[in-house]
């Protein structure tokens, strides 16, 4: 069908090009494409009509766009969003025609837009590097802290010409590297070196780098968790790799099999494909699962065994809520089990949109980049140097994330209280969402050990499922979507991280404030209730 | 080892970025010697000094630091106009600039944008229907820089190695670097050095056609105007030549224009690719797709590390836009400090404004010194031995040429070198200036040029080029033997 009615539009074309063209001949032309369905470029057609001798059509068109990017998917900020930004729009003028008053955005790690508050030495910090004439001034002391004085001049001190408008070195200002790697050390109470660190704006850049990298062709295929954060699948789709995925087992609390490692890893290679590299989100996310020492001992072997590089996204390694688990850097492990530079190829994420900081909108983060040979590295640094440095502010954030105040700073006590008020904050709103969702009819939720996510399964209903069908959507996504239409709470459908087949998830972040989620959870609980009537079987 | 240079993609391996290459990599080590080094190899203004405009930075601080707002004592440290413009950017963000904007940036500050590029055009916003703004909202996404959206759009274009670019030559490597990144074929059209690098509309056809018998369908053409690194500005008459041959090509237009701010001399002002494929009016201004890009890292600006930027999309169907935006949406969203810069440096100080005449000051001063400065530059080289430039007419470079006598070409051999590369090598080693080889930029064969930046300061101007004229003119004395020149 959908051919015929392009075929039937070119002739139509055709036929007007060829004769001298009566007006109404275009109306024709017109009303027969405002009636098709079918999602056509319309501009393509309409260029077409205004006749130029040469062979029609936009140089670039969705026909003739690269493949790759139609092929990549990006749900965290999908459809269920567009919808909800359009009804924000639309609550404005008709505040009457909604069961609810505002929309409340749980779709995205995303925390100082649901009025989490940045820590405020580091802003202070901050604001004296963006206009450094400040130091010069008395009556900056009746306005700033004296540590985030004393820290902006180190860090200016740091950069060469105390220029922060300047392009950096592409793997991040050097002065600003070495607190990072200080801050490692720290962490994993082994060395950290400067040059491993590649800063990035946000982890993402990072994460698209190593990819570009690594994959040549279809043939290349990278592990990666499913469910898994979007980036990875986006990220392989548009430098044409394979995702070979591996499921993680939501009965044992989101466990990672290096038994399902192996059976993927030999699925892909019969397929012929040449598996390079073995994404890892610890804590997971969407799943929120905090993996075990144990586990990533067994994971880094795997690695060595089958000479894969790891690509550890670490970012959420501050937010771990429960006190059974703590996180370990992959580094660490690895290095504890004897393995230096010459056995793995590690790369470590790490991202100052996340913790308890939360600096989304900074564009902030690094990569460590450890056992890998200089050549490669050589041009690991060639890809980054095409886009010059990240952001100077990014870096300073990324640095003071690292290396916050000490005890003794003046700034200590009040940096403490806010990180630890928002770290037991969303431990507290991860545990009473979490109780919530499992209370709820066909619906089971593991806990949040760590990120920012509670990821349930919903048993959705076969009436329901055949409901979704006859819409054209994912069940997952009818259900948000419902939800979305009923309580105002955006939520992302499962499908947008995969998922089993045949098993509905959808991901809720826990970042709204604590006074908003006792509204949320009776909104939800009602929701579903209806939607469970509605639909049960 | 996991990951073996001959297993990593040839793409990566054969992309060249020759701005941060090997000189710049000997360049640096030269200082961690301690040697003096001036660093002219990169548009990287305030890392030689030039100083941040005030304005601008004193509305970025607040934006950190909004509890400074709700100090009773942030008068004494900020002008009211600072403090109402970090209010009013404030209030376009939903949570400061810690939170995600939408991916496309604020839409607040793209508003903004499409202001300026309407003023800017000469096409006033009706107040009739939407149809008729000159400029969308919609169609403007703010990036982390310049090259990011830049990227993104190649991304989009490039299928496979049968799409070709066409990009000038000599080019800034940014558009080699990406179109071998993402596997595609750069076609060269060649700028011509005698006729102050001119762009000739014969040589794209030319360059388009034999691409074709070789089986690359040519998808977009790249100019960069004010030139970079040649200088040059695109006459009217000539930016209508380009955009009736990507009309008539089917070739979208990507316009860098990122040093539209940069012009020293009066000739030929800028004028936008954007404004003159209006002025052409249809079927031009209806079908030719045209992608234009803006920086904060240049002009009187520059502020590169901030990382700010926006492109414009001309005669882009609704449904690539969603495409575009989708890519764009993997990275989640520009940073929002840069987003706040690039509002302020599209929607300046006004008259009557608290600040205007400091920023006025400023922003004059800084243009009026780089004007000066093309000059000396110029100047300069003209006056070296076997050393011809053409006179920068925009943006930050100048790019003479460099006749090398067939001794030093003989020696570049035996030291395995490009014969630029030698020579740039030799200068670097004896004065400390930190140059790009032209053999990084493209050239015509046999031909060898440097670029180098305006931007050291202005007292130190005369003091560089004598001593660039010192090393030349003994450098090209030691390997002269009064025949066979590299050719003009």
């Amino acid at each position: 069908m959908r051919r015929f009615v392009i075929g039937q539009a070119k002739n139509l074309i055709d036929q007007t090009r060829r004769r001298p063209r009566p007006h109404n001949n275009n109306i024709r032309l017109l009303s027969l494409l405002a009636s098709d369905p079918i999602p056509v470029s319309s501009s393509r057609f309409f260029s077409d009509m205004t006749g130029s001798d040469s062979s029609s059509s936009l140089p670039v068109t969705l026909d003739s766009i690269n493949p790759n990017v139609l092929k990549c998917e990006y749900a965290v900020r999908g459809e269920i969003v567009n919808i909800a930004q359009k009804l924000q729009d639309d609550l404005k003028i008709n505040k009457d025609a909604y069961p609810f008053d505002e929309i409340i955005y749980c779709n995205i790690g995303n925390p100082q837009s649901l009025s989490q508050q940045p820590i405020t030495f580091f802003r202070e910090v901050l604001a004296l590097c963006s206009h450094t004439a400040l130091l010069d001034r008395d009556e900056t002391h009746a306005l700033f802290s004296a540590d985030s004085i004393a820290r902006a001049w180190k860090i200016l001190d740091q950069i060469p010409g105390k220029a922060t408008g300047a392009y950096s070195h592409s793997q991040g200002i050097k002065g600003l590297r070495d607190a990072i790697a200080a801050g490692i050390e720290a962490r994993d109470g082994l060395p950290a070196d400067p040059n491993d660190i590649f800063m990035t704006d946000g982890a993402s850049p990072g994460v698209h780098m190593m990819m570009q990298l690594l994959i040549s062709s279809e043939k290349d295929g990278i592990l990666c968790p499913i469910p898994q954060y979007p980036l990875y699948s986006a990220s392989i789709a548009l430098h044409g790799g394979s995702l070979v995925p591996y499921y993680l087992d939501e009965a044992s609390g989101w466990g990672l099999e290096i038994s399902e490692l192996k059976k993927q890893l030999e699925d892909a290679k019969s397929k012929g494909i040449t598996v390079r590299a073995l994404a890892v989100i610890n804590p997971g996310n969407p799943t929120g699962q905090v993996l075990s020492e144990e586990n990533q001992r067994d994971i880094v072997d795997f690695c060595k065994k089958e000479g894969l590089v790891l690509l550890a996204d670490e970012v959420y390694q501050e937010n771990v809520y429960v006190p059974d688990k703590k996180f370990h850097s992959f580094k660490k492990v690895a290095r504890s089990m004897g393995h230096g530079e010459k056995d793995i190829s590690l790369v470590s994420f790490q991202s100052i949109s996340k913790g308890y900081y939360g600096e989304c909108g900074k564009r902030g983060g690094y990569m460590e980049v450890t056992g890998f040979t200089s050549d490669v590295r050589e041009q690991i640094y060639k890809v980054a140097s095409v886009n010059l440095c990240s952001n100077i502010s990014g870096q300073i954030l990324a640095s003071l994330v690292m290396s916050p105040p000490k005890p003794g700073d003046e700034s200590y006590e009040s940096y403490i209280a806010e990180k630890e008020g928002i770290l037991s904050s969303m431990a507290r709103r991860a545990k009473t969402l979490e109780e919530a969702l499992n209370k709820l009819e066909g619906i089971t939720c593991n806990r949040a050990e760590g990120a920012m996510y509670l990821f349930p399964c919903i048993n959705l209903p076969q009436k329901a499922i055949a409901a979704a069908e006859a819409a054209k959507t994912a069940p997952d996504t009818f259900y948000c979507k419902r939800l979305l239409n009923a309580t105002g709470i955006v939520v992302v459908p499962g499908s947008g991280f995969r998922q089993v087949p045949g098993t509905w998830h959808f991901r809720c972040t826990i970042l709204p404030q604590e006074d908003k989620i006792p509204a949320i959870v009776n909104r939800l609980t009602e929701f579903h209730k209806s939607f469970m009537d509605e639909f049960r079987d | 080892m996991a990951l073996e240079y001959d297993s990593l993609n040839e793409n990566v391996k054969k992309c060249q970025y020759a701005v941060r290459g090997e000189l710049y990599l000997r360049a640096s080590e030269l200082q961690k010697e301690g040697k003096k080094i001036i660093f002219t190899n990169v548009g990287n203004p305030h890392a030689l000094g030039q100083k941040p405009l005030t304005f601008p930075r004193q509305v970025v601080a607040l934006c950190q630091a909004p509890f400074l707002l709700d100090n009773p004592n942030v008068g004494m440290l900020f002008p009211a106009d600072a403090i109402a413009r970090a209010k009013h950017y404030l209030s376009l963000t939903s949570g400061g600039l810690g939170a995600y904007s939408d991916s496309r940036g604020l839409p607040g500050v793209r508003k903004e944008v499409a202001e300026f590029i309407e003023r800017r055009d000469g096409y006033p916003r009706p107040c009739a229907s939407y149809l008729s703004y000159h400029s969308d909202p919609e169609l403007i996404f703010l990036t982390d820089g310049a090259s990011k959206g830049v990227m993104q759009i190649l991304n989009c274009v490039i299928r496979g190695a049968g799409d070709g670019i066409l990009v000038p030559v000599p080019q800034y490597p940014l558009y080699s670097a990406t179109i071998s990144l993402l596997g595609g074929s750069l076609v060269p059209y060649y700028l011509d050095e005698s006729e102050n690098w001119g762009l000739d509309v014969n040589n794209l056809k030319q360059s388009v056609a034999q691409a074709r018998s070789q089986g690359i369908s040519v998808r977009a053409m790249v100019i960069i105007n004010p030139g970079n690194p040649t200088g040059q500005c695109l006459s009217e008459a000539n930016l209508r030549e380009i955009l009736r041959f990507c009309y008539n090509e089917k070739l979208v237009l990507l316009g860098d224009e990122v040093y539209q701010q940069n012009i020293y001399q009066d000739e030929r002002p800028f004028i936008s690719s954007k404004k003159v494929l209006m002025d052409m009016g249809s079927p031009f201004s209806k079908e030719v797709q045209l992608v234009s890009f803006h920086t904060v890292s240049k002009g009187y600006w520059g502020e590169c590390g901030q990382r700010g930027g926006y492109f414009e999309m001309t005669n882009f169907p609704p449904r690539v836009v969603e495409e575009i935006y989708k890519v764009a949406s993997i990275a989640l969203s520009p940073n929002v400090s840069a987003q706040i810069f690039m509002g302020l440096m599209v929607n300046p100080p006004k008259p009557g404004d608290i600040s205007y005449d400091q920023f006025t000051r400023e922003s004059k001063g800084i243009l009026e010194s780089l004007r000066r400065r093309a000059k000396i530059m110029t100047d300069g080289f003209n006056s070296c031995k076997n050393v011809v430039c053409n006179f920068t007419e925009g943006a930050m470079y100048s790019f003479p040429q460099i006749r090398l006598p067939p001794g030093a070409l003989q020696a570049a051999k035996q030291a395995g070198k490009v014969p630029d590369v030698f020579y740039c090598l030799k200068l670097l080693e004896a004065t400390g200036i930190s140059t790009v080889p032209g053999s990084g930029f493209g050239q015509k064969e046999g031909v060898f040029h440097l670029r180098t930046t305006i931007l050291p300061a202005e007292e130190e101007m005369p003091e560089i080029m004598d001593s660039f004229k010192k090393f030349n003119d003994a450098f090209m004395t030691q390997y002269d033997n009064n025949f066979g020149y590299s050719r003009m």
